[in-house]
């Protein structure tokens, strides 16, 4: 497999061409998630794939960050409030220079820094423990408030799925980032319509979703972009640094389990096990498509 | 006890003034009740370090733990019913997962929220706080003891949970004499009982020790403000010196000082033990003080504790 070197990735100034490096670049890392699910035998395929572009956009484009300081105060943080996508956020950590590529076969192991959820006691520059849904977009407000606060200028970026939509508590939190206001708080919304058990149709309908964030006074993307396509993504982030009425809110339409036609779009695959000849399978499909981004000029 | 009482709720809203300029990093957050936790003054003097979130309280203990993990030291208050059980989640997977220096603050403490009845009368807030790893327990005594209580805090390196009364009671501590985190308090010494208080029961407590002494029976009346850490040294050391431990406080008995002080012994002092508290019921509306005695909480009841231990457990 070959995979963009990730320094070129972050050094392009085109646009274009950057939105190019990292459409391979998460297809790479999906195929590293695959791999890693299928290894240890345990993990989350569906969310983790339907977030590839996503995070890979924020940290090699939009984020301003230090991985060999991951503490620096004036970071911009990120709260993988959907945690359960952690296997896709320590493959861009890694490959963004926090820690060892290596490290990444210990996912989920007794004594492994990568936890099953995502744990900033632990691993660096992971900005908030994560896993019981619900909590991200509280925690980022927080942030984001602090900011303020304290003077600084770091951006917040929460990643919320369906799952954490469902939740209570981030509807709190909705309503209390529309009455502080906070500068630089951006809710980016992995919206694949998939849950654990099922369809969010079946299991808890989220639409109109723009209409409910718009409602709850939230300054909300005027388009639905393409959570896959790189240069869609990029050009959301370019919308969003226009912006100055907070917070802004960017809903993204993903596939659960993008990239593997028989996994895509089915809970079956939130969370199961990976086999041998599913990953074999699996991988053939996730390579091709590498291949083919690899000929576009 | 000479003094005119004080509600920790009053000394809580005017430490948090207090506080203010010597810790420009604090923060005060508040569901809709901060009239009530009397945080409302802060707000009106600092409105950029005040965060009313309206009545929802888990976001607020999460919002408190993102400010938290960027330098600020949040207060987070509110009835100490709600911090503890629609803010659980919260505060055990962002608040102690992570070790975060926040300081909840739970007002309205035990039965002190007496009239609204059992609905908002905190009875196990204890034992969820004291369930969580990373947390500490403080449960101050009196108006004086919270003051420093929440000073200590605000310096700790990670989460701390502050019960407070709404009512006032007695004060019973001087400024002077310093609150140590994790220390017992020793307030009478004696060699044939030991009585473990704390909380609002530490003036009953006091009273009853002397009624006892009266009757011949030193009491050994150690003051237990820090629940987690438990000063466990200083519970062993008086447990072999009388053999008879007597637990009081306002909470039920399942989880709280009593079952602290039993997990604390039986791995090195046993002794005879009887905890007075709340004995696994729910409560109602009533007289504050009218309301401890019905449920058990009182210098009669503590008296009689005492009595009995004594007596069903000759030397």
């Amino acid at each position: 497999m070959k995979r963009p070197d990730c320094t070129v990735v972050l050094q392009e100034k085109d646009r274009s061409k950057k939105s190019r490096l990292i459409q391979r670049l998460a297809q790479a890392f999906r195929i590293d998630v695959l791999d890693t699910l299928h290894a240890r035998g345990t993990g989350h395929w569906g969310g983790a794939a339907s977030a590839a572009e996503l995070l890979v956009a924020l940290y090699f484009d939009a984020m301003n960050v230090r991985p060999a300081e991951p503490s620096w105060p004036d970071r911009d943080r990120l709260v993988l409030s959907k945690g359960h996508a952690s296997c896709m956020l320590y493959t861009v950590l890694a490959h963004r220079g926090y820690f060892p590529p290596e490290e990444l076969q210990t996912f989920r192991q007794l004594d492994s820094r990568l936890q099953g959820h995502p744990c900033m006691r632990k691993t660096p520059g992971v900005e908030m423990s994560t896993g019981s849904l619900g909590h991200g977009l509280s925690v980022g407000l927080g942030m984001a408030l602090a900011a303020r606060r304290l003077g600084k200028s770091w951006w917040t970026y929460v990643l919320m799925g369906d799952g954490d939509l469902n939740e209570g508590q981030t509807w709190e939190a909705v309503m209390a980032a529309a009455k502080f206001k906070p500068e630089r708080l951006v809710a980016l919304i992995d919206y694949n319509k998939v849950q654990l058990d099922g369809p969010s149709d079946q299991i808890m309908p989220m639409d109109p979703l723009p209409e409910k964030l718009r409602a709850f006074n939230w300054n909300v993307a005027p388009i639905v972009y393409d959570g896959h396509h790189a240069a869609a993504v990029l050009e959301s982030f370019d919308w969003v640094k226009r912006q100055r009425q907070w917070p802004v809110v960017v809903i993204y339409h993903t596939h659960k389990g993008r990239g593997v036609s028989f996994m895509e779009d089915n809970a079956q695959w939130h969370g199961a096990v990976i086999d041998d000849n599913t990953h074999a399978r699996a991988r053939q499909e996730l390579l091709a498509t590498l291949r083919q981004l690899e000929d576009q000029p | 006890m000479t003094r005119v009482p004080i509600a920790m709720r009053v000394a809580f809203g005017d430490a948090l003034l207090e506080l203010a300029p010597t810790i420009p990093e604090m923060v005060v957050l508040d569901a809709d009740v901060s009239s009530s936790t009397r945080t409302a003054e802060f707000g009106k003097r600092h409105p950029d370090r005040f965060f009313n979130v309206g009545v929802a309280e888990a976001n607020m203990v999460d919002i408190a733990a993102g400010m938290a993990t960027c330098g600020l030291r949040p207060v987070v208050s509110t009835f100490a019913l709600f911090i503890a059980l629609k803010g659980t989640d919260q505060v055990r997977n962002i608040v102690c997962y992570n070790n975060l220096p926040v300081v909840l603050a739970g007002n309205y403490a035990g039965l002190s929220d007496s009239y609204d009845g059992a609905s908002h009368q905190s009875i196990l807030d204890l034992s969820i706080m004291r369930a969580m790893p990373n947390m500490a327990v403080v449960v101050p005594a009196d108006a004086i003891e919270l003051r420093q209580a929440l000073a200590v805090a605000l310096h700790r390196n990670g989460p701390t949970y502050l019960r407070i009364c709404r009512n006032p009671t007695p004060v019973l501590f001087a400024e002077a004499a310093p609150f140590e985190f994790g220390k017992i308090r020793r307030l009478r010494d004696g060699g044939d009982l030991t009585i473990a208080v704390c909380g609002v029961p530490t003036s009953m407590a006091i009273e009853a020790a002397d009624r006892l002494a009266a009757r011949g029976i030193a009491v050994d009346l150690l003051e237990v403000s820090t629940l987690k850490p438990i000063d466990a040294a200083a519970l062993a050391a008086s447990s072999r010196k009388t053999g008879r431990v007597l637990t009081v406080e306002e909470h039920t008995t399942v989880g709280g000082l009593g079952s602290a002080v039993a997990e604390a012994l039986a791995q090195s002092a046993p002794a005879a033990l009887r905890m007075i508290g709340i004995q696994d019921t729910f409560t109602e509306s009533g007289d504050y003080s009218a309301l401890l005695r019905k449920y058990g909480i009182s210098t009669d009841h503590i008296e009689a504790g005492a009595m009995q231990l004594v007596e069903t457990n000759p030397r």
